[in-house]
């Protein structure tokens, strides 16, 4: 399966789509349609966009707390994720999984988790499995700053090196694990963690979408062709709250200085500025009417009906006792 | 007559569904030399690649095997020490048993969990002793505490083929244990529970390697009263159907088995039985003390143990 690299046009029209449904589902917080909040992507969507455009369709991924732009950067439907933000009955997990979990496996998305660094022994399991399987599919792990420090990370280091597995670990560096900034939090650095496992690791410009899909470009092509495991630090930021709950409190750990510092970086504008106004101008349009469609979607589409809560709870279909009989 | 012996059995299931299955692959620490007994000769039989050795990162593997399931693997892991079963409770109970609804039953997570001698081991102290299964029936992981040969290797089968995250806890009471078997091998349904003593006067419930201490209390007291034993082999789904046509009969019920008291699986089954079936006579539970830590020294470690003379002391209670 050939792999047609995606040029400038692509790659802002992503960007454009996670940034305007990161939007979208703000505004969706704001009036009430999206309960519990979410952990917008904004001001990291080179990331996600620049690592899953050279990935195959059956490769995998593993995803975050902050998981939106991965999931739409790996193909899921923008209409069933809005409508899965919402709890809808149309969405991506039939609305058992909301913004946290959100999953579309038929596309390679194995799902985001809320505990931190926990999927990463998950993508190694999966890139065992292709491995064993004479698959020469690719597992990306995206985790943050934050997940340096979990033991299963550095435990799913040592496998995937020691049995050469076909994992790229990507570390979305955005300088804050919720509150703390990485300099209090982090003794010694990502790669510096990676190569004491032998795993070779660069660390790119975030914000350049460009970038960070030349430098994975070449982890993924070395662990499709079985020469193990990388590591992709990837320099960011994001532009609003840790989460939506911030919008409720004051917090300030962070200075407005050092906020409009990274706007001036804004990954839209890089990519932006490589292609014509006129090309631009399209694309916006194109993604603005794709969004629209997308949340009539979400809107019309169906509550799940509270007789199924517990529907899928087994595989096997074992059903469990009600809490009041 | 063949004499199966628990270990072998646990040790032949596992054999005969790698045979069967070409999915089927056991992750654990040092299972090639096969220390547990679990996986012995099998790394030899089968080579590394079904039967591989790990490191130790308990944490790392056991959500490998979470991954790999997802991807049409059906891991079995095999955990030298229950106490492990803590450390990993993030990565079954967090991740593996949610991903089936999380993801609105787009997948299922086929991992088998094996703990070959779990609960006390005698002179194995706090660390090594534990028998936490109520805590896997409470997040609600199939559970199952074979006692018997014959159920080792029946329930470990239904597990490796069943679709859910399953533990499978071998008591150490049990590990020795030796059956008659009289019938072709073969599985045993998860939730099922098993009438070894048919009896009259009161249903005593007995987990894992209590059930040997029950059955050879039953026969202790045969003169003075009819003990039917009644082992759940499954923990969680607990077979309440069976249980209920036990206590119809019996009236009267004793519930023997090694969790903590609070919040352990004795007190699961008093409450249901209250709930829902017909007591004469007000039950009794035997378990650890509650919260317990097992201390050391053999006679201290024991005194933290349900025990015959506990439960023969229990059934007389319940027959006045």
């Amino acid at each position: 399966m050939a792999v047609i690299t995606p040029g400038p046009a692509d790659l802002y029209r992503q960007m454009r789509l996670i940034r305007s449904f990161e939007e979208c589902a703000l505004r969706l917080v704001k009036s009430g349609e999206i309960v519990g909040g979410i952990h917008p992507y904004i001001g990291e969507e080179a990331v996600a966009v620049g690592v899953c455009s050279v990935l195959r369709d059956d490769d995998l991924i593993t995803s975050t707390h902050r998981g939106h732009g991965h999931v739409l950067a790996k193909g899921a439907d923008p209409g069933r994720m809005l409508a899965e933000l919402c709890g809808r009955a149309t969405g991506l997990n039939r609305g058992r999984g909301g913004s946290m979990h959100a999953a579309d496996v038929g596309r390679g998305i194995l799902g985001a988790n809320a505990i931190v660094g926990a999927a990463a022994p998950i993508a190694a399991g999966a890139a065992w499995a292709a491995k064993r399987s004479g698959s020469d599919r690719v597992v990306v792990t995206f985790f943050g700053d934050g997940a340096l420090n979990q033991g299963v990370l550095l435990e799913a280091m040592n496998l995937t090196a020691l049995w050469r597995l076909p994992v790229l670990f990507v570390c979305e560096n955005n300088g804050y694990a919720t509150t703390m900034p990485t300099a209090a939090a982090v003794a010694g650095t990502a790669a510096g963690r990676a190569a004491a496992f032998g795993i070779p690791a660069v660390t790119v410009d975030g914000m350049d979408v460009e970038t960070v899909q030349e430098a994975a470009a070449g982890a993924v092509a070395a662990a499709r062709a079985g020469d193990g495991p990388s590591l992709l630090e990837c320099l960011t930021y994001r532009y609003g709250p840790h989460h939506t709950i911030e919008f409720r409190m004051k917090l300030s750990y962070r200075t407005e200085q050092e906020i409009e510092r990274w706007r001036l970086r804004d990954p839209l504008e890089i990519e932006g500025a490589r292609i014509t106004a006129t090309e631009r101008d399209r694309l916006d349009a194109e993604i603005a009417d794709l969004l629209n469609a997308a949340q009539e979607f979400a809107k019309a589409s169906p509550d799940p009906d509270p007789s199924g809560a517990l529907d899928y709870l087994y595989a096997s279909g074992l059903r469990a006792r009600a809490g009041v009989r | 007559m063949a004499k199966l012996s628990y270990a072998k059995a646990l040790n032949k299931a596992l054999a005969d569904e790698l045979e069967r299955d070409p999915a089927v692959c056991v992750l654990g620490e040092d299972i090639a030399a096969g220390i547990a007994q679990l996986t012995l000769g099998l790394a030899q039989r089968f080579g590394p690649d079904r039967v591989t050795d790990t490191p130790i990162s308990e944490q790392a593997f056991t959500s490998m095997a979470t991954g790999a399931a997802l991807c049409g693997l059906r891991p079995v892991i095999e955990f030298q020490i229950p106490s492990l079963l803590f450390l990993v409770f993030e990565q079954i109970a967090n991740q593996a048993h949610k991903f089936s609804l999380m993801t609105g039953g787009q997948v299922a997570v086929p991992v088998t969990y094996v703990v070959p001698s779990s609960g006390s081991r005698a002179g194995w102290a706090g660390q090594h002793s534990d028998q936490a299964y109520s805590l896997f029936a409470h997040v609600g992981v199939k559970t199952i505490v074979p006692a018997m040969p014959s159920d080792a290797y029946g329930l470990l089968v239904s597990a490796i083929r069943d679709d859910d995250p399953t533990v499978l806890f071998a008591p150490a009471l049990a590990m020795g244990v030796r059956e008659d078997v009289t019938t072709q091998l073969g599985p045993v349904p998860i939730g099922s529970a098993r009438v070894h003593r048919v009896g009259s006067d009161v249903t005593v419930v007995a987990v894992g390697g209590c059930v040997h201490d029950a059955l050879a209390v039953a026969d202790e007291l045969s003169d003075e009263v009819s003990v039917e034993v009644f082992d759940p082999r499954t923990v969680y789904p607990f077979d309440w159907e069976a249980l209920a046509a036990s206590v119809d009969k019996t009236g009267r019920l004793v519930v023997i088995d090694d969790s903590n008291r609070s919040c352990g699986l004795g007190g699961e089954i008093l409450a249901t039985v209250a709930e829902e079936m017909r007591l004469v006579a007000p039950p009794k539970r035997l378990g650890r003390p509650d919260g317990a830590v097992l201390p050391f020294a053999l006679e201290l470690d024991r005194a933290v143990q349900p025990g015959r003379d506990q439960l023969a002391t229990a059934i007389r209670a319940v027959m006045k």
